[in-house]
């Protein structure tokens, strides 16, 4: 079917002139390749913010941020509701004006720029299609606005559907198209213009789950073959580590952490970072010692964990500290065996065993007077403890974090309102 | 608890056989109230004065009698017509006026009135909560010929002594416009109120300067509303008759006054009869082309 469209819209390229009929003929034989030689490789550029404050009604939604996302990257803000990540999108695009600070797109400063003068296209939340338009009209508006000669602005938009899959949907109104489609027109009467920066809101909010992964997938080829900077906010930690180089964990109006996320999930710095994105078992302790490249610590309701000393933050010279482990690190034996080398180690009670399918989660009482969830995968070849098991739980030394405690036990809100 | 029927029980044939009937009848009995005030109260008169229409009267008992006088529908505009145009005239130019002025203040409600949308609204209705022939007097007060504002300008100097509005036609489009502000703005409003911000958003992240906005996203989108807001202004404004009659004079009959006359003066019911079906089409063309133009659905969201 995407080769017969294609021949389709090569067809018409070449009623334009010979050089774009060259371009298009080239990726017909190749089929995997053959939209990527369409618009890739378009001008990108990088985003820095400084010292921005947003302050709406004396309350801070974005503290002093400080972030630099590079060209050609693939960012993503993340952060529960009201936690600033939209105010700071929509600063960008140039929706709302910082109180304080700077931001830079390509080295340029664009602070005070009014929208339609960045180079910065957006995909908003509720896709915001212009209903008296049809598909094509909507996708044409930001060329018709620069004036683009109409030949161009046909072959643009025709090239430009046929990229977010939608070809020969041009005459229909923004009515007559399912949530994806919608999402995917939102998608192409962005990308059309070829910013150097794309914004998307949260644009798969308004997805099913299964959608929302196509879609996650599509997004991101589409980004490696475009070439452009995405930055892309979310309240979804799944989608935010499936699709970005790098994340951002928001919080309060501030970054709470950020890399790759990989590095963000496995090594959170703050508190907050370890129980927002993906489930955490955090132990309170207070740190004892260290020795060369470990540091021991002695978790309130008895015993010791040891940790790698480069994991622990500045605590400020306060002791306290949280010592974290992900639930799918820690390994689940019965108890009485023996614990490996340079392994942490709990004995516990199975509490609770429940089979979700790809795994099984067990929620164990364990010596320290605390619980822990663990996750096993669903490998078939161990015998999984029932509930009122006696069992050890151990994990790596290296699989070990800790962070600052915050000051009282925070509510994390994961849900998202607006 | 209740016995178990059989199901060949005689007694339980009936029993269905009556929820059934039921059944079917339910949407009916729901209607019947509404109905009935429709027919009592619309369809009875419209029939009647339909009917009226074609029936001829003796001038001295006022009784009629069915003639089929379908004659009197040409002999009415032959006499009227320049009362007809007159009104078309007097209303299309009034609302014309009113568009432009409500525009900007509907406008502005929608997308400026923050939190006090309803106090603004409230403030645009609030000299409407006093009768309508009332306000058209005060009006005539406003514009008389030595009142606060000619009295004023004249006393000053600024107008000639014999200058005068009421009896002219301004004075009559002045009232008009005025008397029907409220149904062009409330439309209009509405209208400007249910366009979404975001796609307004979306049109300035698409190189659209706030000008170029307003005519390719907000215009496009309000033209249902100024049309509804056309329709509800218009149609009353040519059937009016109390403005003209307070504020107008001589030489500017309205076609609401003569069907006025003919009931009330003249007690030539079946001319009066046929000038008002004569309305009554005109005002079923124009909601006619509007279902025909933005489709009959747009047309609930603004009545």
């Amino acid at each position: 079917m995407a080769s017969a469209t294609q021949k389709a819209v090569g067809g018409k390229y070449m009623s334009i002139g010979a050089t774009k009929a060259t371009e298009s003929k080239a990726p017909k034989g190749a089929r995997s390749s053959g939209r990527a030689g369409k618009i890739a490789n378009l001008e990108s550029a990088d985003v820095e913010f400084i010292n921005v404050t947003k302050t709406f009604n004396d309350a801070n939604a974005v503290d002093d941020l400080n972030l630099r996302v590079e060209a050609g990257e693939f960012f993503s803000l993340l952060g529960p509701s009201g936690c600033g990540k939209t105010t700071s999108l929509r600063m960008l695009g140039g929706f709302e004006d910082p109180t304080k600070g700077r931001i830079l797109l390509g080295g340029q400063d664009v602070t005070n720029l009014p929208p339609y003068r960045r180079d910065v296209n957006t995909v908003f939340q509720s896709y915001a299609l212009f209903p008296h338009l049809n598909v094509f009209e909507n996708v044409a508006f930001g060329l018709r606005r620069q004036r683009i000669e109409k030949n161009e602005i046909k072959r643009r938009v025709g090239e430009m559907l046929e990229i977010v899959d939608l070809p020969n949907y041009e005459k229909r109104q923004s009515s007559q198209l399912s949530g994806g489609q919608q999402q995917r027109v939102a998608l192409a009467r962005a990308l059309v213009n070829q910013p150097k920066l794309l914004l998307l809101d949260e644009p798969m909010s308004a997805l099913d789950a299964k959608l929302r992964r196509q879609m996650q997938i599509e997004l991101k080829r589409i980004q490696t073959q475009v070439g452009i900077t995405f930055l892309y906010v979310t309240h979804d930690q799944e989608e935010a580590m499936t699709m970005s180089d790098r994340l951002a964990v928001m919080w309060h109006g501030r970054i709470e952490g950020m890399g790759s996320p990989k590095d963000v999930y496995d090594n959170p710095t703050t508190e907050f970072v370890a129980s927002f994105l993906g489930a955490s078992n955090l132990l309170a302790g207070s740190i004892v010692s260290t020795s060369g490249s470990r540091t021991t610590i002695a978790i309130d309701g008895g015993g010791t964990i040891v940790v790698p000393a480069d994991r622990v933050p500045d605590l400020g010279g306060s002791a306290a500290v949280k010592v974290g482990v992900r639930p799918e690190k820690i390994g689940i034996l019965p108890a009485g065996t023996a614990v490996a080398a340079d392994h942490n180690s709990i004995g516990g009670r199975v509490r609770v065993s429940t089979f979700t399918g790809v795994g099984n989660q067990y929620i164990v009482e364990t010596t320290l007077g605390v619980e822990v969830t663990a996750y096993a995968q669903n490998i078939g070849h161990q015998l999984a403890p029932r509930s009122g098991d006696e069992v050890v739980l151990s994990w790596p030394v290296e699989h070990t974090f800790t962070v600052k405690p915050l000051p009282t036990t925070v509510e994390i809100n994961e849900t998202e309102g607006d | 608890m209740e016995q178990p029927v059989p199901p060949d029980h005689p007694g339980r044939v009936t029993n269905r056989h009556h929820r059934r009937v039921g059944r079917a009848l339910a949407p009916y009995l729901l209607s019947l109230p509404s109905g009935l005030w429709l027919l009592l109260l619309f369809l009875v008169p419209l029939v009647l004065m339909l009917s009226l229409s074609l029936k001829t009267c003796s001038p001295s008992t006022g009784a009629c009698v069915m003639a089929w006088h379908w004659g009197e529908f040409s002999s009415e505009m032959s006499l009227y017509h320049q009362e007809f145009i007159t009104s078309l005239y007097f209303a299309a130019a009034s609302t014309v006026v009113d568009l432009i002025i409500s525009f900007p203040i509907a406008y502005w409600i929608a997308f400026y009135g923050g939190r006090r949308k309803n106090f603004f609204l409230l403030m645009l209705l609030v000299p409407f909560f006093v009768s309508f022939v009332i306000r058209t007097i005060v009006w005539e007060f406003v514009l008389s010929n030595n009142g606060v504002i000619l009295g004023a300008l004249k006393h000053i100097h600024l107008l000639p002594s014999g200058f005068h509005i009421l009896g002219t036609s301004y004075a009559v489009m002045a009232g008009l416009a005025y008397n029907y502000l409220p149904f062009t703005a409330l439309p209009l409003y509405v209208a400007l109120e249910r366009i979404d911000r975001r796609v307004l958003e979306a049109a300035y992240d698409l190189y659209a300067t706030k000008r170029v906005g307003f005519m390719k996203v907000i215009m496009p989108l309000a033209v249902p509303g100024i049309f509804a807001a056309f329709l509800l202004t218009f149609i009353p404004m040519f059937g009016d008759y109390v403005n003209q009659e307070i504020l107008g004079g001589t030489s500017n009959t309205m076609i609401g006054t003569v069907i006025q006359n003919q009931f009330l003066v003249t007690l030539d019911y079946a001319g009066g009869a046929s000038l008002s079906a004569i309305l009554l089409v005109v005002a079923l063309l124009g909601i006619f082309l509007y279902a025909r133009l933005l489709g009959s659905r747009t047309i609930e969201q603004y009545l």
